[in-house]
C-alpha cells in the first residue's frame, strides 16, 4: 500500500490534465488516474471541486488541490527530484510570467479561433500569431523552455506541440508557420520526442474526431 | 498597490516611479514591453511584470521573515487558487458591476459578484483558522491579492449602491478588511476612497467618450 496516495481525476483529452501527468511521469511518482466525464460530472468531481467542477484534480493524501499550473507548483515543491521550475527567483518569475501570457493570448486567443467563423476568426488567429511571436522570442536557441531539460514553462505550453495543430487542421487556421516561426516549430519536435511525453498524449485520430464534433456542436457554426 | 505592501513587509527599501495615466513612460514601455502595464518591479535592471508574479519574486528573494507565502506546499496552493481567483473570475465582475450603467444590468451583474464574495468568506475562514488574516498572524497572498481590491470594492458599493461587504452575510471579512487596511504594511498604500471614485468617473468617461462635466 503506498504510503502517498497521489490520485488524478480527469479527462483524455484536457490539455490541462496532460500538465499534470508529464509532470508526475517525470518526477516519477506514481499515481492512480481517474477518468472523468464532464458532459456527465460524477458526484466524486462535485464533491471535490464545488467551485468550479472542472478537471484536473489532483488528490494527494486527501487534500484537494486544482488549476492545472498550481498543480505543477505544488507537485514541484512535494517532490523535490528533477526540479521543473527554475531556482533563480527571476528565472522563476520569467517562467511563470510567460505561462500566464501563453494562457491568455495564445491559448484562449486559439480556441476563440478555433470556436469562430469568418471575421471573428480572423482576427482571433492574427492576434494569436503576434503572440507567437513573443514565445518565438523566448525559444531562440533553446532546446526546451528549461534549458537543457524539460520544465515547468515547456509543460505549460505543451498544448501547443500536441492540440493547436488538431485545432488548425479541423477550423483551417493556420498560427504556428513553421517558416515563420523556426525556433517554435524545433522546439515542438523536441516537445513531442522527449521519452515522458511521446508515450502521453491523447491518440490523434481520436482527437480529430473529439473536436470535429465539438465544432459541429457550436452554435455559431452552420450545419452542412 | 500589491509589491508596495509586500515590500513594505519586507522592509526593502524602493524607489517608487509613478506613471501617469493616459500616457506610458519609456521607462515602462522598456520594461514591460509585452504588457505595457503597471505594475513593474525593477530589481537591478531585472525587470518583473504582473502584480502575483513580483509578489511571488519578491517574497523568494527577500526570504528573510516575515514570509508572505505559505511554506506548505499545500498552503501555498490554496493561496494560488484563491489569488488567482480573485484577480481572473471576481475583479473582472466586480469592474464589470462598477461600469454598468443601467439598473437591469446592475441586477444581473450583481450575483456572481456577492458569490464570489461568500465564496471569499467560507475560504477566509478555512485559511484564517481563527486568526487575522488569511495568511494567519501575519498578511498573506491572498490578504494581498484580495485586500488590494477593497478599494475599488468601497467605490463599487457607491457608484453601483450595492452591498457587497455585509456584518450579517460576511462578518469575517468586514472585520478583516478593518484590519488589513490599518496594517502598518498598508497604510498610506490603499488610496482614499473618493479619489478612486472620482478617478473610476474619468475612466468611465474615457469609456464611454462622454465629456466629464455635464
Amino acid at each position: 500500500m503506498a504510503n502517498q496516495e497521489v490520485k488524478l481525476l480527469s479527462l483524455w483529452v484536457s490539455r490541462f490534465g496532460r500538465r499534470v501527468e508529464w509532470a508526475l511521469k517525470l518526477k516519477g511518482v506514481d499515481y492512480e488516474y481517474i477518468e472523468e466525464d464532464i458532459f456527465n460530472k460524477s458526484s466524486l468531481l462535485l464533491e471535490l471541486n464545488p467551485v468550479t467542477q472542472k478537471v484536473p484534480v489532483l488528490v494527494h493524501d486527501g487534500k484537494v488541490i486544482l488549476e492545472s499550473l498550481i498543480i505543477l507548483e505544488y507537485i514541484d515543491e512535494t517532490w523535490k527530484q528533477n526540479p521543473l521550475l527554475p531556482q533563480d527567483p527571476y528565472e522563476r518569475a520569467q517562467a511563470r510570467f510567460w505561462a500566464k501570457f501563453a494562457e491568455e493570448k495564445v491559448m484562449d486567443v486559439a480556441w476563440t479561433a478555433f470556436c469562430s467563423l469568418g471575421e471573428e476568426k480572423e482576427k482571433a488567429e492574427k492576434l494569436a500569431i503576434e503572440a507567437v511571436e513573443k514565445i518565438e522570442e523566448v525559444i531562440k536557441g533553446k532546446k526546451f523552455f528549461g534549458g537543457e531539460s524539460i520544465g515547468y514553462l515547456d509543460i505549460a505550453l505543451g498544448w501547443i506541440a500536441h492540440w493547436l495543430p488538431i485545432w488548425e487542421e479541423v477550423a483551417s487556421v493556420h498560427i504556428v508557420d513553421p517558416i515563420k516561426f523556426p525556433a517554435t516549430t524545433a522546439w515542438v519536435k523536441n516537445f513531442l520526442n522527449h521519452g515522458v511525453i511521446k508515450d502521453n498524449l491523447p491518440e490523434r485520430e481520436r482527437m480529430l474526431v473529439y473536436f470535429h464534433q465539438y465544432r459541429k456542436t457550436l452554435s455559431s457554426i452552420p450545419h452542412p | 498597490m500589491r509589491p508596495w505592501i509586500a515590500l513594505n513587509i519586507k522592509s526593502v527599501n524602493y524607489e517608487f516611479l509613478e506613471e501617469t495615466f493616459g500616457s506610458k513612460s519609456q521607462l515602462l514601455l522598456q520594461s514591460n514591453p509585452v504588457h505595457k502595464k503597471i505594475p513593474v518591479l525593477i530589481h537591478v535592471d531585472k525587470p518583473i511584470p504582473e502584480s502575483l508574479i513580483i509578489v511571488q519574486y519578491i517574497d523568494e528573494l527577500w526570504s528573510s521573515s516575515p514570509s508572505i507565502l505559505a511554506s506548505d506546499p499545500y498552503d501555498h496552493a490554496i493561496e494560488r487558487f484563491w489569488a488567482a481567483y480573485t484577480d481572473e473570475k471576481w475583479f473582472p465582475a466586480l469592474r464589470g458591476l462598477r461600469v454598468a450603467q443601467e439598473d437591469e444590468e446592475r441586477k444581473a451583474l450583481k450575483g456572481p459578484v456577492i458569490e464570489g464574495i461568500v465564496l471569499l468568506e467560507e475560504a477566509f475562514g478555512k485559511c484564517s483558522k481563527g486568526k487575522a488574516f488569511f495568511g494567519g498572524d501575519q498578511i498573506g497572498l491572498i490578504d494581498i491579492a484580495f485586500g488590494c481590491c477593497l478599494g475599488w470594492l468601497k467605490v463599487t458599493e457607491k457608484l453601483s449602491r450595492v452591498k457587497l461587504l455585509d456584518e450579517e452575510k460576511t462578518p469575517g471579512l468586514v472585520k478583516w478588511a478593518e484590519r488589513f487596511c490599518a496594517d502598518g504594511a498598508v497604510k498610506g498604500v490603499m488610496p482614499e476612497t473618493e479619489k478612486l471614485v472620482e478617478f473610476s468617473k474619468v475612466l468611465l468617461a474615457k469609456l464611454s467618450g462622454a465629456p466629464t462635466k455635464k
